[in-house]
């Protein structure tokens, strides 16, 4: 790529970028969130046209208009959200679009699809429906359905963002097997030891810009932090000691059957002490988001007790607990579609848990104006003013004003859903720091993450959930992540019990 | 190649810009159809104009056709505010027309200052619960409310039709199928020469403004209709509040139908809504569900519609070119929306894909 530019409305999401990739190698692109990766990888892969600039592969200068003609160029991407189809087989999914007879010549498809998996050491049943499938296996499809349709040079975006330590590791293998075969692969991520381990050249993009391109043997995890932020940060995240012994949240026996009659929880129990972070690890869709609905009220079907100080909470709605004076701050994982209201401005967002205690039928926002102000001085979140809508905030900035809300609202408890998802580094540590500073309150705080060396590093206790159930309860401070990465998966095996 | 783009920059100057001029190229291509049929197309614009605003008669025609659709948009506005599609207004306007004919029909004698208010209530009460009925399935089990408050218009239409032609025909019609006209007692007064459902329409405009903008109920609404989990996460019972929004806009549109009934027409008749239910999704559409926007658009609204039935008779142009000049302005407005809210660029085409 030489000397690409693309811009959206004003804001100039790459400007002059030039890279090359080789057969043969793995390339990793770097950068915060909102640096231009994804717009520079979609014009690769067709989705987008740069304003200015041209694409070169194999030497021949290209106009790639639309994916079709990308995949026609031989490159091949595969998404960070999976584009399958659910109710289809693997086969199905990788021939689909592919095959122009009439018939669907299934021996021919399957005899091709067998030749790339044992070229490139893939384990998968063709026959399998994708909504069966694992995370791991939902990506293998989403890698071989580029490789038959022929292509040489592939895109991962954010690939391990889903997958559990060891899928990881399978999908690395399969990554070098691809890179000694001849393939050129990209991949983007913002996980700098995954860089480090298995690219072979790096570009950091920041701002649109690359801030430079080194060989991965020449650097280290501290130089491409300080690329990719435009400053020294620091990376260590502190673990105040839990004080007290009080037990501020307590679960017992928790299940929950949702409407389509599938155990979400079953029997979990666990306690969080006052100011103690209990972090909650799984594979996606394991319980954790039923599990912290259940405890804020929202969840309406489940059974068994919820004390909080001691009080049974289970069958309150989210406003009875707040009225009996009882502060559960959640924020969920879905910001905009949950936590606050995406067209709305700060101020309206500020005051959406406590609008109704005024007294009367009219609405005073002078109290949420001042509240607002605080929480952008607070928490340093970017905005051209209060009365701005959320959902034209950056990522960061809008979690900045949930917790901030949140936090305002001198919570005992805190619920937290992948607080730093999709955050840049920067604000991900301004986020941990505020939850330490919460911790030592002596709120309670039920951390519920992905990222297993986050979690090892702020935690005091961490839960492994899977499948509804808690497979065990781990000491952070002596928890490795391969112990954690077995658990996610379901083996109980060095799982301590440590629960009070 | 032609490349679109979404754009957020659209500021207030540029987008009045967009809709300016897609009124003037609505104007530029009708022009050459009035040249087809024989008339100077500035001539023919000009009487359009003299028609909806030439004389205080016509001022007051023109307000007369305006007042139905302020209402009907004002209660359409709470419904697309919770994000709601209530296509029904139609239908609420006919029951609430049903309701206060009822009143009229069985307390013709109870002095005014009693039965309008009476009147009043009952066309809301009617166009209300017209309104809720989908609202509660919506709530209740996620039925489509676009198809349910449509289906509904029928049905309200059917029950006034056999109203008319049953039970409320007018026995001293020798048998033609209408409706007694009402008593004076149940008719609107005029102020300043227009009939007061005038009054009514302003006040609603200030009350509607003052209840979305500065009332707790009016922020729920808000903060629903941006996102209903959100609504949940707050602790909002969301289905109590998409029911009685509802409730309030069917209500609305319900008292349309009584200022129609006992202002303009003094009788009941199926063709009592004149389309302003469906006219209003228009209206308040394009007034982006403001209240203080709403007037401004439906009195031009029916300006076109009063300067249009002029034209027919100053020109001798037929009925349907005319409502054919309003059809292209509206195409024309409607169209410019979509270039507020996205950016076309066109790119040349160098070199389509490429070889392997």
């Amino acid at each position: 790529m030489v000397n690409i530019s693309k811009s959206f409305g004003d804001v100039k999401a790459n400007d002059n970028i030039s890279f090359s990739v080789n057969y043969g190698e793995i390339y990793s692109l770097l950068g915060e969130n909102g640096a231009g990766k994804s717009t520079l990888v979609n014009m690769l892969s067709g989705i987008y046209t740069p304003d200015s600039g041209d694409i070169y592969v194999h030497g021949e200068r290209l106009r790639l208009a639309s994916p079709a003609d990308s995949i026609s160029s031989g490159i091949g991407m595969i998404h960070q959200h999976f584009k399958l189809i659910n109710v289809m087989t693997a086969m199905e999914n990788i021939a689909i679009g592919q095959e122009h007879g009439f018939l669907f010549r299934k021996k021919k498809v399957k005899d091709k699809i067998e030749d790339i998996c044992s070229r490139y050491g893939f384990r998968l049943e063709p026959e399998k429906l994708v909504r069966d499938m694992s995370v791991g296996e939902k990506q293998t499809v989403e890698i071989l359905k580029v490789l038959y349709r022929g292509a040489d040079i592939l895109i991962l975006d954010e690939p391990t963002a889903v997958l559990t330590p060891q899928e990881t590791e399978r999908l690395f293998d399969i990554l070098l097997r691809m890179k000694e075969q001849g393939c050129a692969i990209i991949i983007i991520t913002h996980k700098l030891h995954e860089v480090m381990e298995i690219s072979d050249r790096v570009s950091v993009l920041r701002r649109g810009e690359i801030a430079g391109t080194v060989n991965t043997q020449e650097t280290s995890p501290m130089e491409l932090t300080s690329m990719m932020v435009g400053k020294k940060v620091t990376l260590s995240i502190e673990r105040p000691p839990v004080k007290s012994d009080d037990i501020m949240l307590e679960v017992r026996d928790l299940s929950l059957i949702d409407r389509d009659s599938i155990k979400k929880l079953d029997r979990v129990s666990f306690s969080v002490r006052a100011g103690e972070i209990l972090g909650v690890a799984g594979v996606a869709g394991s319980g954790q988001k039923e599990l912290c609905e259940s405890i804020q009220g929202l969840e309406r079907r489940k059974r068994g007790g919820i004390l909080f100080k001691g009080e049974n909470i289970s069958h309150l709605t989210p406003r009875a607990i707040f009225e009996k004076g009882l502060r559960i701050s959640f924020i969920p994982e879905d910001r905009l579609g949950m936590g606050l209201v995406p067209t709305m401005d700060l101020v309206d967002n500020v005051i959406l848990k406590d609008y109704y205690l005024q007294k009367g039928i009219f609405l005073d926002r002078e109290p949420a104006r001042q509240r607002a102000e605080h929480i952008v001085k607070m928490l340093n979140v970017h905005t051209p003013s209060i009365y701005h809508p959320v959902n034209k905030l950056s990522g960061g900035n809008i979690q900045k004003v949930l917790l901030g809300r949140e936090i305002d609202s001198a919570p005992d408890f805190l619920v937290t859903a992948y607080p730093t998802r999709g955050l840049d580094i920067g604000s991900a540590h301004l986020i941990y720091d505020e939850l330490n500073r919460q911790k030592e309150r002596g709120v309670g705080i039920l951390y519920v993450g992905e990222d297993l060396n986050i979690l090892l590093s702020l935690c005091d206790r961490i839960m492994v959930m899977f499948e509804g159930r808690i497979i065990g309860t781990v000491d952070a401070a002596t928890a490795t992540k391969e112990e954690l990465g077995l658990m996610m998966l379901g083996e109980v095996t060095g799982g301590v019990n440590s629960n009070d | 190649m032609i490349k679109m783009s979404a754009r957020t920059d659209c500021s207030a100057k540029e987008s009045a810009a967009i809709r300016g001029g897609a009124i003037i190229l609505a104007l530029v291509t009708v022009s050459f159809f009035i040249m087809i049929l024989g008339h100077n197309p500035f001539s023919v614009y000009g009487s359009m104009i003299e028609g909806a605003f030439g004389t205080v008669y016509r001022i007051t025609e023109t307000l007369r056709k305006s007042i139905p659709l302020i209402v009907a948009s004002l209660g359409i506005s709470l419904a697309f505010r919770l994000k709601f599609w209530n296509i029904g207004a139609e239908g609420q306007i006919m029951m609430g027309a049903m309701g206060a004919t009822f009143c009229a029909l069985t307390f013709p004698d109870l002095s005014s200052w009693l039965l309008l208010p009476m009147m009043g209530a009952a066309s809301i009460i009617c166009g209300g619960i017209w309104g809720a009925i989908p609202a509660y399935f919506r709530a209740k089990w996620r039925t489509n409310e676009t198809i349910f408050t449509l289906m509904m218009n029928y049905v309200a239409l059917k029950w006034l039709t056999y109203l008319q032609y049953g039970p409320w025909k007018d026995p001293a019609a020798l048998g033609f199928p209408k409706i007694p006209g009402f008593s004076p007692n149940a008719v609107l007064p005029n102020v300043f020469g227009l009939h007061a459902g005038w009054i009514i329409a302003i006040v609603l405009v200030i009350i509607i403004h003052l209840f979305i903008n500065h009332t707790q109920r009016g922020y729920e609404i808000s903060v629903v209709g941006g996102s209903e989990n959100t609504g949940r996460y707050a602790g909002m019972n969301v289905k109590a509040v998409i029911i009685y929004t509802i409730f309030l806009s069917g209500g609305i549109c319900g008292l349309c139908g009584m200022i129609e009934a006992s202002g303009v027409n003094r009788t009941l008749s199926v063709g009592i809504t004149m389309g302003a239910g469906y006219t209003a999704i228009i209206t308040s559409w394009l007034s982006s569900l403001k209240a203080p926007v709403i007037p401004v658009v439906c009195v031009l609204f029916a300006a076109m519609i009063q300067g249009g039935t002029f034209i027919q008779m100053a020109f001798q142009i037929p009925q349907s070119a005319a409502q054919i000049l309003q059809g292209t302005i509206l195409f024309f407005v409607l169209g410019s929306e979509f270039f507020v809210r996205y950016r076309v660029s066109f790119i040349k085409n160098i070199k389509a894909g490429g070889e392997k």
